[in-house]
């Protein structure tokens, strides 16, 4: 089972600069998709995948017995995790060139529906990925099986009640195997959250839940790296994990990086080649 | 028409309740959750007799039917437990995302259905739930008849790989059917054989099926009575061929007329092999308060609603 836990920050970064040229030439492609979001989760879903989670790659189980499990609930940065499944082994990295397109299993939003290796949920309709990574906890709990459960939500979801149903619920019956991550980027499809629907103070909502609340910068390994050693540590102590991710929108491109306006935009040729050259980092080949 | 004795009445709630009961023995992955109805839905001696595989998740179905999606990862079979209403209509999407289209094997048990949930009226009496839930991809939706059907019917869906609707009710109503039955999802039960009209019927309307063949009987009509407990997948074959025998069709059920068994059966008629059909549902229209049998009545969900429709559809037979 790989779990490469000894690589080097600098080797984490090289992969999250491949990341980040698949998700803009795969949204480029079919110029739709998701880029603002997908940029600036890359560096934690990289860093899940390929330091931080026991997970078995070469041999997909729908179970997940032994493994640490993610789940993504935001579903629309679909264009992250296919990228970061390829990538680590779940299947051939040519296949992220049928992202979006007629017959493929990378549907536009994250599904188990197309037998998709590394997809153990739909997502996409917001708000649900919380609740289904709480009874994947308690399924650990019960199978006596010592790994965790991720799950990363959007911070614009949080405006769905049935996250804070599950909230309440994961407090309530001390899941402190999950440990759920909210990328805090302060942005939303209609414009900065703040303006659409404010969240208010998060560290103070979440630890008036009963959880026990971290917060870092998200785009940054240094401070990336240890709030998910936090998080670890934190969890089995009864309380579930709430790391709160500050992140930027479009993280790795310059002009993507303003606003909301990347949300759901795809960029076109010269938006691309500009991307990709702010993106030339490493070495490997493209997909 | 065959006589069909019975000795007690029961409610189909409590065949949930002791087939879980059972299933808490016999199968170690079954769970169950309850969004605060453990009492209503007679979930208690499950909770009772395996505490470590009973969840209250308290009055979020959202988060339970999520919650219930998770736990299939790991190998559980989650049995979630509400009213019909709060099972379907309120958790749709939670229901279509997380569990139809994620191919997730949970259970959703619904219980109080339909006008039969009486007094608390029409917000709690959902008619419309095995519409929604049969137009999902995927969904197994099953209405049974009596207590020891819908016990039979949850100890049997624990064995089937996919997500189920189970739909039962509130009232005690006659305990017809045998105790030690093998039920079969997707299988009608012919329960009275005729000639002259087939009358497909599901859920609470199957006794009431019973009661107007007895009726129909003394005007020397003789009515084949076949119980649909599975609405999806739909017996098809034993459909066509009661109805290829009899000519014209009367479906009976405790739901609108628009998504339920009737809707199936026309479809399917109208591809196959058109014929007359009548249907006793409810016409676009909410319930209201009252008892269940004065709703019953009111309404047009009884035995003599059925007479009329029988009466009716063997005037336009050909």
């Amino acid at each position: 089972m790989p779990q490469t836990a000894e690589i080097a920050t600098a080797d984490l970064k090289e992969i999250a600069a491949q990341v980040r040229r698949d998700i803009v030439r795969m949204v480029h492609a079919v110029n739709s998709g998701h880029p603002g979001g997908s940029l600036g989760c890359t560096d934690l879903l990289v860093a899940l995948y390929f330091k931080v989670m026991k997970h078995n790659p070469e041999q997909f189980s729908m179970d997940g017995i032994g493994e640490d499990l993610f789940f993504l609930s935001n579903g629309h940065i679909s264009a992250t995790l296919y990228s970061v499944l390829a990538r680590s082994g779940y299947f051939p990295v040519s296949e992220l060139a049928t992202f979006r397109k007629l017959n493929s299993r990378l549907q536009g939003h994250p599904t188990t529906h197309e037998g998709l290796p590394g997809i153990r949920v739909a997502s996409g309709s917001l708000g649900q990925g919380l609740s289904v990574a709480c009874g994947a906890a308690q399924a650990k709990k019960m199978n006596g099986d010592d790994r965790r459960v991720f799950v990363l939500m959007g911070d614009g979801e949080l405006q769905e009640g049935q996250n804070w149903e599950a909230l309440l619920y994961a407090a309530h019956h001390k899941i402190d195997n999950l440990i759920a991550i909210i990328d805090h980027n302060g942005q939303q499809i209609d414009g900065p959250t703040a303006q659409i629907g404010g969240l208010g103070d998060l560290r103070a909502k979440f630890e008036a839940f009963d959880w026990h609340v971290l917060q870092a910068d998200g785009n940054n390994y240094d401070t990336l790296l240890p709030a998910l050693e936090e998080a670890q540590a934190a969890s089995g102590q009864g309380k579930p994990v709430m790391f709160i991710m500050d992140t930027r929108m479009g993280f790795g491109v310059d002009f993507m990086m303003e606003g909301h306006k990347w949300h759901g935009v795809a960029p076109n040729d010269v938006q691309l080649a500009t991307a990709l050259q702010q993106l030339a980092v490493g070495t490997e080949a493209d997909y | 028409m065959k006589d069909f004795p019975y000795t007690e009445s029961k409610d189909t709630r409590s065949g949930f309740g002791a087939g879980l009961h059972e299933l808490g023995k016999t199968n170690p992955n079954v769970v169950a959750l309850c969004a605060d109805l453990t009492g209503s839905l007679k979930m208690d001696a499950f909770k009772k007799d395996f505490p470590e595989r009973f969840f209250q998740v308290g009055i979020a179905e959202a988060n339970m039917m999520g919650v219930a999606a998770g736990m299939t990862i790991g190998g559980k079979i989650p049995f979630t437990g509400t009213f019909a209403n709060f099972s379907t209509g309120r958790v749709y999407d939670q229901i279509r995302q997380s569990i139809a289209y994620s191919d997730k094997n949970v259970k959703i048990c619904a219980s109080h259905a339909g006008l039969t949930l009486g007094e608390d009226g029409a917000t709690h009496q959902i008619l419309e739930d095995l519409g929604m839930m049969k137009m999902l991809p995927g969904m197994t939706v099953i209405n049974p008849c009596d207590y020891n059907q819908t016990k039979a019917a949850t100890i049997a869906i624990a064995d089937h790989e996919g997500p189920v609707y189970l739909r039962f009710g509130r009232p005690v109503v006659p305990n017809f059917t045998p105790a030690d039955q093998n039920f079969v999802i997707g299988e009608a039960v012919m329960l009275n054989e005729g000639t002259d009209v087939s009358i497909f019927a599901t859920g609470h309307l199957v006794w009431k099926a019973v009661l107007a063949g007895k009726l129909l009987a003394e005007k020397g009509i003789n009515a084949e009575i076949i119980n649909i407990h599975t609405i999806k997948p739909l017996d098809a074959q034993a459909i066509l061929a009661s109805a290829r025998k009899t000519r014209c069709v009367v479906t009976a059920e405790e739901h609108q007329m628009n998504g339920g068994l009737g809707d199936s059966i026309a479809q399917l008629l109208a591809r196959e092999e058109p014929l007359p059909l009548e249907m006793v549902a409810v016409n676009d229209s909410f319930g209201e308060s009252a008892t269940p049998d004065q709703l019953m009545e009111k309404y047009k969900l009884n035995e003599a609603a059925i007479v009329a429709a029988v009466e009716a559809v063997m005037k336009r037979r050909k």
